[in-house]
């Protein structure tokens, strides 16, 4: 344990963020520097729990009180060690992760949690810092190889564990820098991508192959790549996004998010002179109250929108939890993040109805109505508010209101993968109906956290690494090397 | 076939003894009668079945009575030589007739064959209507047989060819003639001792054997004694006195002892027996008789072979004496030298014995039974367990003393007196030149010279895969091995074990997992190793063992090692040995990792062969080794190739011709050294363990090791500790008979394991065999060689976690829980109990192996209303001090509120709790707890109960203590205990009234007696043997015996503790109520149990095992907010539960409702499974355990093999036997002398008068004073009456517990003396006690009170004109007394309270104390254990407290020592000296600064 009585004697505290009216005039990380004494004193508050629930929160299962005692006695290698044997990319989940960790820390009873999250990042970045991180190739190969589709969290996980062990991996990637949605989907402010260049770095020199711009079934086929490697993992993520079906929303200026984020990472990456969607000086409706809403508040207000309103559907939830939703439920409170901080109208308990256009063809407002949730027949379900119907002005309007499963172009069932009613592919134990194709990452699970997708490329790579040797030396977050196999061998 | 859980190995039994000597040795009838009229007298020292006429077992020894044999037998064909020249047998023959015919013709046979002459049988005249049915049922046919030498030997001659007749006779008889079984027996056959014995009450002796009513009948003295056994299946052999013995006590070590004789059988050779006359002797030991009749079985060899009794005595019951400085060196070498011969029986001990021609006494090292002696002016010797057994006329007594730990007695008839302990042993010690011997042949391993360079350095390289290959986790490393290098200690956790047992984990186990410690419950005692550390030792010893029969210097040529964790350097010194006669083979222990069957089997044999081979071959110390293990050869796990070895060389009878050492990868924990030991080694190299605390060491993780030397010394000190405590825990004093006594129960190994490895261990579940214990190490073998760089496993033992063993109570449970109870959802709790039954069936637990069979079903309507089955709930003994006030109140109310009850637990109650709430909340716990503590027990607490439960064992650490830090006594704690806040708390291991099962009874009679309104509750915990042991506590008269497993919480416990011992309460539930319905005694007893019980399946199953009330705990704290932190013992409880820290109490959110709501739940999901069954009732559904069976889809390698039915077993009795609680006990509470008392004292009870009154008192009348103040309590409350309200005037000899839990207000004088447990729980009252005004002895020079006065006493105060025994004051808090002398371990455990001594103290003063103050003279400061307390000179203050004091004693006793001591006070004040706690002294210190500043 980091100190016995840690928590009694300090209060949580995060690293102070720059200046709003500062910061929205560029996309660097938004957090002040945080380190030295002050970040041993809150991972001292961590009680090293008999059943550490945070442990069973993240996804990755982040061994999280054996970390927060190796920041506390300063062990950075130690530290390193410990989050690197569950989660390839802290850098990463230490900056842009919900923190599902926090939200069960059994602190966050009566007291705020630990800060986990940026225990995480401290450790990634220090360990940076210290050189602690190195590439490591794997001493010997297995003369294997695995084409891993996809370079997204997913894939990248999938891919590391691979070449870590002994097997030669290509990581085939449509865009031309590897990364998929933590390059194009996150915005520079939560998650700058010469963090992403740096670990990419590494894996190259460890050994694994990266292949941009390449799309499968575009410049190359997929039964080559079934016939040149010994397994495949498709991790090509969920990107076919969820449509508004009201009328208008095929009117110029209505967009899926992803298309004004993706080409804004572009734009500050340099690949890309302009953003074609700019919401300089316009009225901008953001749909959906997620994350991704969030991060088009966020850019919306660097490009200098006149206005911004963010639309949900959800009643406004409560500032904190209530007796349904208690510990360590995900808390269904109000999240204010730090895009809303920068400035946005939040508006909940409303429901699009129709778009207005003009002439041109561009849409100009948006047409709403209150709602009122009620209970019926056991469920919450809404009734619109007679006479709240009204017209807000709208010159962009942005679609986050989530994904319905992997883009529909043909790539699964190249690989002869089967689909699932819910285009969902059909899969077990990460294995797909082709025995030797695998699926990981949101492509497999559906729409999800950068947390999730890691935590499917590694466990996916156990599943390949067994396919392929018979036994796997790679580890799983659930089942212990010393776990008796049902049967005895031999 | 053995079907349920039962074994008659289990049995144990306690008793009274007692003797009657002439020391003149005139032979006479009174002598025979006075001793069998003590006998009577201790009838409540003898046990009952379930028919009350039916006892366990007495008898008489007595010199053979010539002169009435003569005479009887002269009319008869018996023509009797002269005394002395022939043998009388007490022959028990089969009742079958046919049988008795063969036996005796087979008899006559052998004794012709042996050269006796058959003189004649004589038909032992009985009255047959006195036994009890039982009895009588299987009462053999007695006779006498008469027999001479043909060669007319006598004397010891003849007795040496007896002892070949009987033995050879009795073994050839009972296996050669069918159908005898063990029935034919000779109580005694001897020319010069007689036995009359039999399954008898001690009334029934007399009146049975008409013999023995005849006044010819003669003897110059009689053994008698009256035995209380845990079981009452009849057996007349098992009476007492044995042939040269009589025993009060157990022997904890006997598997040990048995074990290492057989080897030593192989090396006997005698000068007094011929080569076949020794093998017509053996065995001489044997597991068909008890404990206490192989001890005698051995005095008898070694008696009869040469050595004296007294010597005899010495080597097998020595006291203690490795540490003791004081103890001169001719004795001490003594000890040394025949610890090289023999190990010691080691257990409790109060013992008599005989030769025919003297008598002695002895107590064991830790003289936990009372022996009391008096010397009468008529030249009587009287010896008994109890004073005033034997009324004698005061004026006649010359001197009256007990038997101290570990001292002996011999009154030599042929010199005509009483020799004590240095005439008797001095001499014994001085007859060879012991001490030469050992200085001349024994080598000390820590002597020896270091080699310069190691073979085996130690190497931290590629460690990962070292430690990976033998299983290590992070969480091991840092959770177990770090303390024990960095601080010396085993590092400590808190609440149950609720993970799977070794062999339904999924995760590659440790073999030792697979083995739970037993320890020692009600039977005998456990010690406490830390406060009590000068009666144990670690000590080993390697090297040939010799024969026994003889002693020479070669005897002692061995290597004597202080502790058994050896270094390397330790190990290499070992192998260096060849110059001083020790030659080392070292054996490698591996086995072909090529996963085919077969290969760990092959690897054992040959590691067998080769130590076979080379003790052939003149090698004396095997190293049996796991080094060098390559991705090709896996290393056996060690203690499976220690117990192969071991047991192979004991089948081979040349277990003792060499040393076994391990040089073990595989062993670093306590439970790892306790089990290698147990089966076998003498000592271990742990290497791997050694380099793993070098390698944290190296990362910087042990701040408090300074250096590698240190930080070796600290693991091997911490190791020690953790094996005292293994021990201890046993009642186990030394190491060396610890060493291969296989005191654990194996728990899921196969048939082929035990019986090849681990032969003799008790294992009932049956399990894994060898193929998949060599699986379980290739998982890990496969886990260092499957990659490069292994990392380590995390283990989660200890903690949840997501990678390691699964938990009951993991994140999802625990949620389940919470919720379902905050929003009062029963299909939530559904959800959550789904979880709970299905990863049950994931095999976390036996029951999830489980499953009911189907039956036809009822409407849930016909079942029983959930209000009355709410009554059988309770929660567990939480303490007021391990948990918050509203933690524990808010469980005491939702009891309430439902009819359940709450548990105070051991810490005592706060009395604003006793009375109601205005909204009708009750925070009253109704079941007081009474535990080893005693905290805050006073009569007013007993009085505001509705049952009082008597704590033997705790679940996470039956067998030891425990312990409140100080900085959990706050104020309002250490004013509900009874103790100074600030200070810590010890709770002794044992109850220091409890030492054996006949002092529960004792216990019970004392609760029942201070409120008679009360259920007696004793709570066991689950163990292989816990059937007998509650078949001993049901005949001690408990109503309700609770059943507690293994996997029970805890506020603070080591953790091997809480994962090591004991076992589920599956197994402990249905061996105690198959065991009590085997003895028709689970009519009488409610039986209830609890461990980790959480849903209405755990209730349904426990019912039908047995149970008929449940406990519930964890589950319980849970709803309350706990959310399974594991960090009770250090007071930082987020969820304000498990501690005392006011802002983390206020953190606190546990609601009654909640709790309601979850009792709620589980009875309507128990009513939901009642109705499934077609149960009406919870009472037609106890004990119908052939409702369940193993589930059927047991598919795994590791579990399929279990076997569950001995736990199904249901024992088949006739209808008129009850399977659950239909009969009260009967407490003989009418006639008591408290019935008399309260009438003399209505006056004050009815108006608070005064009031006075004088009786006569004997022995038998005990616990006086309880239910008198019990009846003022129940007026008056803890305030009781006004001082000296009450006077009462007593004369004889008192019984136990005089005085006990006397409340304010009441004095009782005594003129007289008392016996055991003087003062037991005062709590205000006064007590005066001086001889017979009519004693002509110096009552200063004499004891007057039996051991253990005022345990758990809280406050009053008592002047004792005489000495006191052992354990004067033990864990007193706030008495205060004067007295002339006491025995050893004074003031034990005191924490509060005032004694005045005006004379000896004994050894181990003030061990434990934490507070009060003793003023003691100086002339004994060698005798205080100064670990708490610091002595003092005195000031004025303190002179004055000592005056006054003195004055009142003088005044109250009239005492001449104190009077002495007054009149000259200026010189005799000098002689005092004070003791007081360190921590006491620094909190009062602190308090009267503070006063002093708020004064300013």
């Amino acid at each position: 344990m980091a100190a016995k009585d840690g928590f009694l004697k300090y209060k949580r505290e995060t690293p102070t963020s720059r200046d709003a009216k500062v910061r929205v005039s560029d996309y660097k990380e938004i957090y002040e520097p945080f380190a030295g004494e002050k970040l041993n004193n809150q991972a001292a508050r961590c009680m090293d729990c008999g059943v550490p629930f945070c442990h069973n929160g993240c996804p990755l299962g982040n061994v999280i009180p054996d970390f927060n005692e190796a920041v506390y006695n300063n062990e950075w290698e130690q530290a390193i060690k410990i989050l690197r044997s569950t989660n390839n990319f802290p850098e990463f989940t230490g900056r842009i992760c919900p923190a599902p960790c926090e939200a069960s820390c059994v602190l966050g009873i009566n007291k705020d949690p630990v800060t986990i999250e940026l225990i995480e990042k401290s450790i990634a970045e220090k360990a940076y810092e210290l050189g602690l991180i190195k590439a490591n190739p794997p001493k010997t190969r297995t003369g294997k190889s695995v084409a891993v589709i996809g370079s997204g969290p997913a894939g990248l996980a999938a891919a590391d564990q691979l070449n870590q062990a002994g097997h030669e991996v290509t990581l085939f990637e449509k865009d031309s820098k590897p990364g998929g949605l933590l390059r194009y989907g996150i915005p520079d402010f939560k998650l700058e991508k010469w963090v992403i260049d740096r670990r990419i770095e590494y894996m190259k020199q460890e050994g694994v192959i990266f292949s941009c711009g390449t799309e499968i079934g575009f410049n190359i086929k997929a039964e080559n790549i079934l016939k040149n490697f010994h397994a495949v993992v498709l991790a090509t993520g969920a990107g076919q996004p969820r449509g508004l079906n009201i009328k208008g929303s095929d009117a110029k200026g209505v967009h899926y998010a992803m298309e004004f984020l993706g080409e804004q990472n572009k734009v500050i990456s340099g690949e890309i002179k302009e953003n074609p969607i700019s919401a300089k000086g316009k009225h901008v409706l953001v749909i959906g109250g997620g994350d991704t809403g969030s991060d088009c508040i966020g850019t919306s207000n660097r490009h200098g929108a006149a206005s911004i309103t963010q639309l949900e559907l959800l009643p406004k939830p409560p500032q904190v939890r209530n007796t349904l939703n208690p510990w360590p439920e995900w808390p269904m409170t109000l999240r204010t993040s730090s895009s809303h901080e920068e400035g946005a109208e939040r508006v909940f308990s409303v429901l699009t109805k129709e778009f207005t256009v003009n002439e041109a063809g561009q849409v100009t407002g948006l047409k709403l109505v209150d709602l009122e949730w009620v209970h019926k027949d056991g469920r919450m379900v809404f009734e619109e508010i007679p006479g709240t119907e009204r017209t807000v002005p709208c010159d962009l309007a942005f679609l986050a209101i989530g994904y319905t499963g992997p883009t529909q172009n043909g790539l699964l069932e190249s690989f002869g993968v089967e689909i699932k009613e819910n285009t969902l592919p059909k899969s077990k134990n990460y294995k797909s109906s082709n025995s030797k194709v695998f699926l990981a990452g949101d492509m497999r699970r559906g729409q999800s956290l950068v947390v999730w997708a890691i935590s499917e490329g590694r466990e996916a790579a156990v599943k390949v690494d067994e396919f392929l040797m018979g036994v796997s030396s790679l580890p799983q977050k659930d089942e212990s090397f010393f776990q008796v196999e049902e049967k005895i061998e031999g | 076939m053995q079907e349920g859980l039962y074994r008659s190995e289990f049995e144990h039994d306690s008793c009274g003894i007692g003797a009657v000597v002439d020391l003149s040795a005139v032979p006479s009838h009174e002598t025979i009668s006075d001793a069998l009229y003590m006998l009577s007298n201790m009838e409540h020292r003898g046990g009952r079945g379930s028919d009350p006429k039916t006892g366990d077992g007495a008898g008489v020894l007595i010199q053979v009575p010539h002169q009435f044999l003569k005479d009887i037998t002269a009319r008869t064909e018996i023509e009797l030589p002269e005394a002395g020249s022939y043998g009388v047998g007490m022959t028990f023959f089969p009742k079958n007739k046919q049988l008795f015919q063969k036996s005796k013709e087979l008899l006559n046979q052998l004794i012709e064959e042996l050269d006796f002459e058959l003189i004649g049988y004589r038909s032992v005249p009985v009255d047959e209507t006195v036994p009890g049915s039982g009895a009588l049922e299987v009462m053999p046919n007695i006779e006498q047989l008469f027999v001479k030498h043909k060669k007319g030997l006598t004397g010891i001659e003849l007795e040496r060819k007896l002892y070949v007749l009987r033995n050879y006779s009795t073994s050839e008889i009972n296996t050669k003639i069918p159908g005898v079984n063990q029935s034919f027996y000779f109580a005694s056959l001897s020319s010069q001792t007689l036995i009359y014995k039999g399954q008898l009450r001690t009334d029934q002796v007399l009146a049975f054997y008409k013999d023995l009513q005849n006044s010819r009948i003669e003897s110059a003295f009689a053994i008698v004694h009256s035995r209380f056994s845990t079981n009452t299946f009849p057996n007349w052999r098992l009476a007492q006195p044995f042939r040269f013995l009589s025993h009060n006590g157990e022997i904890n070590t006997i598997k040990g002892n048995l074990n290492k004789m057989k080897s030593k059988e192989n090396l006997m050779k005698s000068k007094y027996f011929t080569d076949e006359e020794l093998s017509r002797l053996m065995p001489i030991t044997d597991k068909y008789k008890s404990d206490s009749a192989n001890l005698d079985a051995m005095v008898e060899l070694l008696t009869l072979s040469g050595r004296s009794l007294p010597h005899a005595m010495m080597m097998l019951v020595p006291e203690a004496w490795q540490d003791n400085e004081v103890m001169d060196r001719e004795r001490k070498s003594f000890y040394k030298f025949h610890a090289s011969l023999v190990e010691p029986w080691d257990g409790p001990a109060a013992l008599l014995f005989t030769d025919g021609k003297s008598v002695g006494a002895t107590l064991d090292r830790n003289g936990l039974r009372p022996l009391r002696y008096f010397i009468t002016k008529d030249q009587r010797l009287i010896l008994s367990s109890e004073a005033g057994a034997l009324p004698i006329r005061e004026a006649t007594i010359m001197e009256k003393g007990r038997i101290s730990p570990g001292r002996m007695l011999w009154a030599d008839l042929e010199k005509g007196r009483v020799l004590f302990d240095e005439e008797v042993k001095g001499e014994i010690c001085r007859k060879q030149p012991y001490e030469q011997w050992v200085a001349d042949q024994r080598i000390k391993l820590r002597l020896e010279d270091s080699p310069k360079t190691l073979a085996h350095p130690y190497s931290t390289k590629n460690i990962k895969k070292q430690q990976t290959i033998f299983g290590y986790t992070s969480e091991e490393l840092k959770v177990v091995l770090s303390p024990m290098g960095d601080t010396a200690y085993e590092a400590i956790g808190s609440m149950g074990a609720d993970t799977p047992l070794a062999v339904l984990s999924k995760e590659s186990q440790h073999i030792s997992n697979y083995f739970k410690q037993l320890f020692a419950q009600v039977s005998n005692p456990p010690i406490d190793p830390i406060r009590e550390r000068l009666v144990m030792s670690l000590f080993t010893r390697l090297g040939q063992g010799q024969n026994i029969l003889e002693e020479s210097p070669k005897h002692t040529r061995q290597i004597h090692i202080s502790q058994p964790v050896l270094l390397n350097e330790d190990l290499e010194k070992i192998t260096n040995m060849e110059g001083q006669g020790y030659r080392c083979a070292t054996l490698s222990s591996l086995f072909l990792a090529d996963h085919a069957p077969g290969r760990l089997l092959e690897a054992l044999d040959k590691i067998c062969d080769e130590a076979e081979k080379a003790i052939a071959e003149g090698k004396n110390i095997i190293i049996i080794s796991d080094r060098n293990s390559t991705e090709e050869y896996a290393p056996i796990p060690s203690l499976l190739a220690i117990g192969a070895v071991h047991h192979h060389l004991v089948k081979k009878k040349i277990r003792t011709s060499a040393g076994l050492v391990l040089e073990s990868g595989d062993i670093r924990e306590t439970h790892h050294f306790a089990t290698a030991i147990g089966y076998g080694a003498s000592a271990i190299n742990p290497y791997m363990a050694l380099e793993s605390l070098l390698d944290l060491f190296e990362q910087g993780k042990l701040p408090n090791a300074e250096n590698q030397k240190k930080l070796f010394s600290n693991y091997q000190a911490a190791i020690g500790k953790g094996l005292l405590k293994v021990l201890s825990k046993m009642g186990i004093s030394t190491l060396q008979s610890y060493q291969s006594a296989q005191i654990f129960e194996a728990l899921g190994l196969g048939p082929d394991v035990i019986d090849r490895c681990f032969k003799g261990t008790i294992s009932r579940i049956s399990g894994i065999s060898f193929n998949e214990l060599a699986e379980e190490v290739l998982i890990r073998h496969r886990a260092a060689y499957g990659t490069e760089s292994p990392v380590l496993e995390q283990g989660g033992v200890y903690q949840w976690k997501r990678r390691g063993e699964k938990h009951l109570f993991n994140p999802e449970t625990i949620h389940l829980l919470q919720k379902s109870t905050r929003l009062n959802d029963f299909g939530m709790y559904k959800k959550f109990a789904s979880k709970i039954n299905e990863q049950s069936k994931d095999a976390l637990t036996l029951r999830g192996l489980f499953e009911f069979k189907k039956r036809i079903s009822v409407p849930i309507d016909e079942v029983e209303p959930a209000s009355s089955i709410m009554r059988r709930f309770a929660t567990g003994a939480m303490s007021f001090g391990s948990i918050s006030h509203e933690a524990h109140a808010t469980l005491a109310i939702a009891m309430n509120r439902i009819g359940a009850k709450s548990n105070s637990g051991e810490g005592g109650e706060d009395e604003i709790r006793f009375a109601k709430k205005e909204n009708g909340d009750w925070e009253r716990s109704a079941i007081k707890q009474v535990a080893s503590g005693r905290f805050g027990v006073t009569s007013n607490y007993l009085t505001n109960a509705a049952e009082l439960q008597i704590k033997m064992a705790q679940g996470a650490k039956p067998g030891e203590g425990g312990q409140l830090p100080g900085h959990k006594v706050d104020d309002w704690i250490g004013r509900v205990r009874h103790s100074t806040p600030g200070v810590g708390l010890i709770s002794p291991p044992p109850h220091h009234d409890i030492y054996s099962i006949e002092d529960l009874a004792q216990l019970i009679f004392d609760l029942k007696n201070a409120n008679r309104k009360a259920r007696i509750n004793v709570k066991l915990v689950s163990q292989a043997g816990v059937g007998t042991v509650a078949a001993g506590v049901a005949k001690a008269m408990a109503d309700v015996i609770l059943i507690s497993g293994a996997d029970g919480g805890t506020g603070a416990s080591p953790l091997s503790s809480i994962r090591h011992a004991g076992l589920p309460w599956e197994l402990g539930l249905s061996e105690a109520h198959q065991t009590l319905v085997k003895n028709n005694l689970r009519s009488r007893v409610v039986l209830q149990t609890d461990g980790q019980l959480r849903t209405g399946r755990d209730l349904a199953i426990a019912t039908l095992l047995g149970a008929e009330e449940w406990g519930i705990s964890t589950a319980a704290l849970v709803v309350e907010g706990c959310i399974m932190m594991r960090k009770c013992h250090l007071n930082t409880c987020p969820v304000g539960i498990a501690t005392q820290n006011p802002d983390l109490r206020k953190l606190f959110t546990g609601d009654p409702d909640h709790v309601v709501n979850y009792f709620q739940f589980l009875v309507q999901d128990l009513r939901e499974i009642m109705a499934s069954l077609g149960f009406r009732t919870v009472d037609e559904m106890v004990g119908q355990s052939n409702v369940l069976q193993s589930t059927g889809h047991l598919n795994h390698w590791k579990w399929d093999k279990v076997d569950l039915s001995p736990i199904f077993h249901k024992v088949e009795v006739p209808d008129h036997v009850g399977i659950h609680k239909q009969i009260d006990q009967e407490f003989e509470l009418k006639r008591v002398l408290d019935r008399q008392l309260i009438k003399a004292a209505l006056p004050s009870l009815e108006q608070a008068m005064a009031s006075s009154g004088s009786f006569q008192i004997k022995n038998i009348d005990r616990s006086v004073g309880a239910m008198l103040s019990n009846e003022i309590s129940k007026i008056y409350g803890s305030p009781g009456l006004p001082e000296d309200t009450i006077n009462f005037k007593f004369t004889g000899s008192a019984g136990q517990t005089f005085g006990g839990f006397l409340t304010k207000g009441v004095n009782f004088e005594l003129e007289g003396e008392a016996n055991d447990y003087f003062g037991k729980g005062l709590s205000g009252g006064k007590l005066i006690i001086y001889p017979s005004r009519n004693a002509k002895f110096r009552p200063e020079e004499n004891i007057i009170i039996g051991n253990v006065a005022f345990y758990g006493a809280t406050s009053g105060e008592a002047y004792i004109n005489g000495k006191g025994g052992e354990r004067f004051c033990v864990r007193n808090s706030g008495v205060q007394t004067v007295v002339e002398g006491i025995g050893d371990h004074g003031c034990e455990y005191m924490t509060g309270g005032l004694v005045v001594n005006l004379g000896e103290i004994g050894r181990n003063f003030a061990a434990g104390m934490s507070g009060g103050i003793a003023y003691i003279l100086k002339e004994y400061i060698t005798e205080i254990n100064p670990e708490l307390v610091d002595v003092d000179i005195l000031e004025a203050e303190d002179f004055n407290t000592i005056k006054t004091f003195l004055k009142r004693h003088v005044k109250l006793t009239k005492s001449s020592l104190g009077t002495a001591f007054l009149e000259d006070w200026d010189k005799s004040k000098e002689k005092f000296i004070k003791v007081i706690p360190r921590d006491y002294k620094a909190v009062l210190e602190k308090r009267a600064l503070e006063q002093t500043k708020s004064l300013v």
